[in-house]
């Protein structure tokens, strides 16, 4: 049995605890805090942030309260007379070495994390990872050179972005190919950006490297806990800077494997398609599907684009002109376009290609097969 | 008998006199805030709800891009040159501005640099989209035609404020009333003279930038370029060398206002005159040290984030040395708490709690949580909104009996103060929240879990609009048909500007007062 002094104190611990319960849900839609993630660098940060907040509470304390309390007494209305001194330096002394010792001792962890963090060496595992307008590649270094890489698109559609039908849970953090990491392993990510200045950030993590073209920058991270992270581009990139969502997905070394496994076969079915000759409907459809994935974010759904900014597929010179130059633009990019020739495979280049010269009122009867656009690459 | 102004518009357009050029700074910077403010207004409605319902994305990134160059360039920039331009020379005895003419040339390119930079909304492909930090190649290779008339735009800014700058340092050097020696002058004379050399020396850094944004633009050079050989981290690193001090520009005024107003009201002088000096003058050297913080997720080596790490957090010293001035002259004094005092320490509360985050984002562990979220929009709208916004608010209230002779309404004032206290911390405070909880800034669009923050800031924000149409009406009110003005205006006021009679006359101090 507890003592009654000791009773009084723990029952305001459960009435906490109580009270805590519909914080719960109200935690969902009122989040207040960092989380605290799931490896030992996010948590870290996390101990950083809360330190650094409660040393900021105290002194928000201690000067505001001396404020209030100022505020509260000296006021004239009270009959409060002024005091006329302007100067005292043993005070001045002291209220500049404190803030000193304080700072040196919020230095001293935070450089233990600094150094923590940046220590990228010996990983189990290199990511190389790519920011692109407005997406994200992965590839998947491997000492065989048999390289695993594929892009990663927001997959939530325009419908719910247009508000025209209920947003889903993972609504804009939800991509059609995540990155995949098996938990427990050094992961080193190598971030770089192929057009502007990107930001790779996945907050449970506690990873954020700016992923800058002509820099491949480093980070890592070790899982903890098997799940589904999410997070986002964190710097401004353009028009769908906030439409390009990163996922990782830690998993199980086992199904790691499984899964890098499938993506080699898929990429060596990918190779035995090039060979294929497709038919004018087979290629209209498959453009046609490319198209709305990979072009009409800038250059819209109806291929009107945005005057000025994003030109139109309807009656372009490019897309109406010798194929050559179209598929030169499409696969090489240019003026502001990014160059898709590495994104899209030969049969998704040729397939959009075809698309374009005969859609949107575009009426050319052309059509490219995938091994034009081998030939294309090779011959450059 | 001094002779008076000219009359109709040759007035202003000709005019040498300080008190004229500092009004029509004061006008066009509220002019500007009302504009910028507009801007932001548009971002904050289209951020109500998730989902797009307004704008388009491209439009949201031009909307802000102008919020931010409207606000610093437009706003409160000129809003200080125009205070400095009004107090400068009445506080340390001087009949006018050391270079008059000059005086009228760097305030009328302004109109010019601003109806520049807004007709670009109306071009092909939109105005400047790429935030007010212009981040290359985002701003260069990426970047709609425009981008060549911003840089135009931020090219005659620049001169303005150099030549503001310079005559500042002239005149504050070189026209002070016998007597007044350097650490005899008010605060805020001593706040602008420190950032008048912040100017001078930051404000060519951001000249070259965008000249050599022009050059990659338009004549072939790669100096942000990767593919040319070009490096886009350097055009950050000449970007925050001039971009952090600027930060201070805003604010050391700030500093010098809240210095003149708090003993006012307190009725006792400022506590540590001399150590807010030297606070001032630390703050300013250190500014040039820490530009790197802004890059903590750039990829630099360990040794150069430890290093600004360090340098950052030191700044938190001097800081700390101003508030706890404040706090110690309020101290034992005789306080009432009329408009201007309640916005000076609803700006020492509020900038201290900008001043906390600041520290937060010091630490670069903890940076790579926070940066480019909403925390870090909290945090700079703390230090700018309470800090430069709130301050040039209490000058205006504080000397308006001076320029126009005329009171302000006490009731409408302090309406004003509390409809702008709540709406701003209702405004930024969430952003807090929704960016520790993870929500990048510059998007148009969110996952709902930040939905209710951000109608919560949304909600503040339109609050924090309505209030500033209320400060119009009360000065326009004042100027019309305010109760006539004394002299000392305030019980508690010391200093040369109370020794005139209010209004000031269009000359003053043509003979030097004596300083004891």
């Amino acid at each position: 049995m507890l003592g009654k002094s000791k009773r009084l104190l723990v029952l305001p611990l459960y009435a906490f605890l109580v009270a805590l319960l519909p914080a719960v849900s109200w935690a969902t839609e009122w989040p207040l805090n960092m989380t605290e993630g799931v490896t030992s660098v996010s948590r870290e940060i996390h101990g950083l942030h809360m330190q650094i907040f409660w040393w900021c509470v105290v002194i928000g304390v201690v000067v505001f309260g001396v404020m209030f309390y100022t505020m509260f007494v000296h006021r004239k209305s009270r009959g409060a007379k002024p005091a006329h001194f302007h100067e005292n330096v043993t005070l001045e002394l002291i209220w500049t070495i404190i803030p000193v010792i304080i700072l040196v001792i919020m230095a001293v962890p935070a450089t233990k994390t600094l150094v923590h963090i940046y220590d990228t060496d010996d990983a189990d595992l290199d990511i190389l990872i790519t920011g692109y307008q407005w997406k994200w590649k992965y590839e998947y270094l491997d000492s065989q050179g048999e390289n695993v890489s594929f892009f990663s698109l927001l997959t939530t559609p325009t419908s719910q972005i247009t508000n025209a039908e209920p947003k889903s849970e993972h609504y804009l953090l939800e991509v059609d190919e995540p990155m995949y990491i098996p938990i427990g392993k050094k992961v080193r990510f190598l971030v770089t950006a192929a057009d502007v200045i990107h930001s790779w950030w996945v907050p449970a993590l506690g990873v954020k490297r700016d992923a800058i073209p002509g820099y491949i920058h480093e980070a890592w991270t070790k899982v903890e806990v098997p799940g589904v992270y999410r997070g986002q581009c964190t710097e401004l990139c353009g028009k769908d800077h906030g439409f390009m969502p990163v996922v990782v997905h830690a998993v199980e070394q086992a199904e790691y494997d499984a899964w890098l496994e499938g993506k080699r076969e898929k990429a060596r079915a990918i190779a035995e398609a090039v060979k294929q000759t497709l038919t004018f409907q087979q290629l209209y459809e498959q453009g046609e599907a490319v198209y709305n994935k990979n072009c009409a974010s800038c250059h819209l759904a109806d291929g009107k684009g945005v005057a000025g900014v994003f030109p139109a597929i309807a009656g372009s010179k490019i897309a109406t002109g010798p194929v050559a130059d179209h598929i030169n633009r499409v696969v090489k990019g240019g003026v502001g376009m990014p160059p898709f020739g590495e994104q899209l495979s030969p049969v998704d280049v040729a397939a959009v290609v075809t698309f374009q010269r005969n859609a949107f009122g575009n009426n050319m009867g052309d059509q490219i097969q995938p091994i034009d656009v081998v030939n294309f690459k090779q011959g450059q | 008998m001094a002779h008076g102004p000219a009359h109709g518009l040759s007035r202003w357009l000709y005019t040498t006199n300080h008190k004229d050029i500092g009004s029509m700074y004061l006008w066009f910077s509220f002019a500007m805030f009302f504009l910028g403010g507009i801007f932001a207004l548009i971002i904050r409605a289209e951020l109500f709800e998730p989902g797009l319902q307004i704008v388009e994305p491209n439009f949201f990134n031009q909307m802000t891009t102008m919020h931010g160059l409207v606000m610093v360039f437009g706003a409160v920039m000129p809003a200080f040159v125009g205070l400095a331009n009004w107090m400068v020379p009445m506080m340390i005895g001087a009949p006018d501005m050391a270079l008059p003419r000059m005086n009228n040339l760097s305030f009328w390119i302004l109109p010019f640099a601003f109806a520049l930079l807004a007709s670009t909304l109306f071009m092909q492909g939109g105005a400047p989209n790429f935030g007010w930090t212009f981040y290359a190649p985002l701003s260069t290779t990426y970047a709609p035609p425009s981008v060549t008339f911003f840089i135009f735009a931020v090219h005659i800014m620049g001169a303005s404020s150099i030549m503001g700058a310079i005559n500042i340092i002239a005149t504050i050097l070189n026209m002070r009333a016998p007597g007044m020696t350097l650490m005899k002058m008010p605060l805020f004379v001593w706040t602008w003279l420190i950032t008048a050399y912040l100017l001078i020396a930051v404000m060519p850094v951001l000249a070259g930038v965008v000249t050599m944004m022009l050059m990659d633009i338009h004549f072939g050079t790669s100096f942000f370029n990767a593919a040319g050989g070009g490096d886009p981290v350097l055009f950050q690193h000449i970007f925050w060398f001039f971009g952090h001090p600027e930060v201070y520009i805003m604010i050391l005024p700030a500093f010098g206002v809240v210095s003149a107003i708090i003993p006012t009201f307190a009725r006792k002088p400022l506590f540590g005159y001399s150590s807010m000096v030297y606070a001032t003058a630390s703050i300013a050297i250190l500014s040039f040290m820490v530009w790197a913080h802004h890059m903590f997720t750039v990829g630099m080596p360990f040794i150069g984030e430890w290093v600004f790490m360090i340098a950052t957090m030191a700044i938190a010293v001097p800081t700390g040395v101003k508030v706890f001035n404040w706090v110690t002259t309020m101290y034992k004094g005789s306080m009432t708490f009329e408009t201007p005092m309640l916005f000076s320490i609803a700006f020492v509360i509020l900038f201290t709690i900008g001043g906390f985050s600041g520290l937060m984002l010091a630490i670069a562990p903890a940076d790579f949580q926070y940066h480019d979220t909403y925390f870090v929009v909290a945090h700079f709208h703390y230090v700018l909104v309470p800090g430069a916004i709130f301050s040039i608010t209490a000058a205006v209230y504080y000397w308006l009996p001076k320029w126009c002779g005329r009171m302000y309404d006490e009731t409408l004032g302090k309406t004003h103060f509390w409809l702008a206290f709540i709406g701003l911390n209702l405004t930024f405070f969430p952003m807090h929240f929704s960016g520790l909880a993870g929500m990048p800034r510059r998007i148009p669009d969110y996952n709902p879990l930040f939905a209710n923050w951000n109608m919560m800031s949304s909600i503040g924000s339109f609050l924090f609009g309505a209030a500033q149409v209320l400060f119009l009406y009360i000065v326009i009110r004042a100027i019309v048909s305010g109760r006539k003005a004394t002299d000392r205006v305030w019980e508690g006021s010391h200093g040369l500007e109370w020794t005139v009679p209010s209004p000031a006359p269009y000359h003053t101090f043509t003979t030097p007062p004596k300083v004891d």
